[in-house]
């Protein structure tokens, strides 16, 4: 891989794009001309471009499919928002508190991430993935279920709020702090090896990758940001209840991950924020029953957009009509084989 | 008695989740696909026995047509949705499968609406008593339907020519194409019986509880993969077998109070322990990755 210059500043647009939304919203905020609705947008926003991303890790790069990343999330949102809801009498209901409450929410559901890593050790493909629903539906289970005194049982767990005008910031930093650490992780050598064992455990194996390490550290990691996603979550509630961490909601972050483009970092975050700004604005547009035609979009999204992008016999028809090379030309397209982020399409495209 | 009872409950259970966990093994065991849209078929089997209801009234009527209804879309799903993707890697077929799931739901959603439709006149109502204890026919009903697929499909897949290349397509695809099996439709017709016995599973469920919404294939749909992959996933006693022990643990953790709130966790707990102590399942047979 040649480290062109301009491989350098694609590699940094995104941080850049980010801090310049963060820092508009930021000048808005502290001049009160930014609508508080905007702000709970942008809350909702940094959330599922966290959880995307964590997502992106665990089954863009490691090809393992996860559909327990609300699980992680729930876990984080109870366990970090108790522990806000307990510091606040010490603390005050400051940054210090939210800060705390997120670092407990991420390592507890670091923790339950080492759990489920360990069968992921184990087991591969299809059976992972019902095992991780299944550890998703545990822990929601158990938290429903759990004495009303912890968690609030159906009703929910009240949690502290935060400052709303300020929330939107720190959520922000998290997506740079997560965007960071993925972006990292996945272009350094742990990250090769990561991918390794996506395309061939096997022969990862063989070249003296640590698959079980490796499986366990992405699957770690992952679930951290879910669970710092939670403690924002819960600041961003009155209450909140485990009915929302359904397996729906992790195939909705799927749905994210899928749109974007396996395996594509900046695919994911930009899917994450049309996704979230559609599901907020429909919300108003489409009320009852009618609001189930967004799952419809989305089902026919992932299988069309799978198919399109997967079916051996449509591969003649992907090379010539190469969205991509259409758009923006040759130049492009070869400069994208240089710096390839060896998405699962991509391998076939090239 | 009160142990009993929770017994016989749970075989009943176990017996529909047994149904279902037939389809999964089957499709599992030939197509090497999860079809997560397996439980969601169950659910427009139930919505197609309500509009025959509606319209003709009665119960058998309405199973045969739910029958031919899920058989015709289980084949629309597989060759529309899972056939282009043969040869493609496991995950994208397993993400389309979600999709079709999803898909499924949300149409159901659209054209019948969130609140449950009752179908009482499927309901079987009454049973025998034995002294202190009480069977309902519904259980009794699904139990024998139980035995009876089971014995058929062994049966079927030992003794008939389709079966023996079912097994043959199951063993090595490509060998069996080579041997001149129709792959595509061998996958075909399993996909055909899984779909069947969705709809019957459908029936059985709604025998027991009459109600009906977008979402009731959804959970039994996963619990009972979970119980293929217990028993050994591409097993029919496998899954026979796993069916009946998640109805059975199912139903006693039930009955103790203390365990009530959480048999879900308690089932999916099963399930990972299988996985762990055995990840090919109780009956499964053991694969060695090839390079």
């Amino acid at each position: 891989m040649r480290h062109s210059k301009s491989f350098y500043i694609k590699n940094y647009l995104n941080y850049a794009i980010i801090l310049v939304v963060l820092i508009v919203f930021t000048v808005l905020s502290l001049t009160g001309s930014a609508k508080l609705s905007t702000l709970l947008l942008l809350e909702k926003i940094a959330i599922s471009v966290i959880l995307s991303v964590s997502l992106c890790m665990v089954v863009g790069f490691l090809g393992e499919l996860s559909l327990g990343h609300a699980g992680f999330m729930c876990a984080g949102a109870f366990l970090g928002g108790k522990a806000s809801a307990l510091l606040e009498p010490v603390l005050g209901n400051g940054i210090l508190t939210l800060v705390i409450s997120m670092l407990v929410g991420g390592f507890i559901a670091a923790l339950f991430g080492v759990i489920i890593g360990l069968p992921a050790l184990r087991l591969r493909g299809d059976y992972l993935a019902i095992v991780t629903l299944a550890f998703g539906e545990i822990i929601r289970s158990l938290v429903m279920n759990a004495p009303t005194s912890w968690f609030g049982g159906t009703l929910g767990l009240p949690t502290p709020k935060f400052n709303s005008k300020y929330l939107f910031i720190v959520a922000f930093l998290m997506v740079l702090a997560c965007l960071a650490v993925t972006q990292n992780l996945i272009r350094s050598k742990h990250g090769r090896a990561i991918a390794s064992i996506r395309d061939n455990e096997i022969a990862a194996r063989a070249s003296g990758v640590d698959v079980t390490k490796y499986k366990l550290f992405v699957f770690t990691v992952s679930a951290f940001f879910a669970g710092i996603a939670g403690v924002l979550y819960s600041y961003t509630q009155t209450r909140v209840q485990s009915v929302n961490f359904d397996y729906n909601y992790s195939i909705e972050i799927l749905v994210m991950v899928v749109l974007g483009g396996l395996g594509s970092i900046n695919g994911s975050i930009i899917a994450a924020v049309l996704i979230t700004f559609l599901d907020v604005e429909l919300q108003t547009l489409l009320p009852g029953d009618l609001a189930v035609l967004q799952d419809l979009f989305y089902a026919l999204i992932l299988i069309v957009i799978v198919i399109y992008k997967n079916a051996p016999g449509l591969k003649s028809f992907r090379e010539r009509y190469n969205l991509r090379k259409l758009l923006i030309g040759r130049f492009a397209a070869a400069a994208d084989a240089q710096s390839s982020t060896d998405s699962v399409s991509g391998k076939e495209e090239e | 008695m009160d142990f009993l009872s929770a017994l016989i409950n749970g075989l009943s259970s176990g017996g529909t989740y047994a149904i279902i966990a037939l389809g999964y093994t089957m499709v599992y065991g030939i197509a090497k696909m999860l079809n997560f849209a397996h439980g969601d078929v169950i659910m427009v089997g139930g919505y197609t026995m309500f509009l025959t209801l509606m319209a003709l009234g009665h119960p058998l009527v309405a199973l045969a047509a739910a029958t031919v209804f899920c058989v015709i879309l289980g084949v629309t799903i597989e060759r529309l949705a899972y056939r282009p993707l043969r040869g493609a890697s496991p995950l994208a077929v397993l993400i389309t499968a979600i999709g079709v799931s999803f898909l499924l739901q949300s149409l159901a959603q659209i054209i019948f609406g969130s609140s449950p439709k009752m179908l009482v006149q499927l309901q079987i109502s009454g049973g025998i008593t034995l002294g202190a204890l009480s069977i309902d026919y519904s259980t009794l009903l699904t139990l024998a339907v139980t035995a009876v697929v089971m014995v058929v499909l062994s049966l079927f897949v030992k003794y008939s020519k389709t079966g023996r290349a079912m097994v043959a397509v199951s063993e090595d695809r490509d060998a069996a194409l080579l041997m001149g099996v129709n792959t595509n439709a061998i996958i075909a017709i399993t996909f055909a019986i899984g779909s069947a016995l969705a709809a019957i599973a459908g029936y059985l469920m709604l025998c027991k509880a009459p109600s009906l919404s977008n979402t009731m294939g959804a959970m039994p749909g996963i619990k009972a993969f979970t119980a293929a992959v217990i028993g050994g996933i591409g097993s029919i006693p496998g899954a026979m077998l796993g069916g009946i022990l998640l109805g059975v643990v199912e139903s006693i953790s039930y009955s103790v109070p203390a365990l009530a709130p959480f048999t879900d966790a308690v089932e999916f707990s099963i399930l990972i322990l299988v996985l762990l102590v055995r990840p090919s399942g109780i009956l499964g047979k053991m694969r060695r990755e090839k390079v």
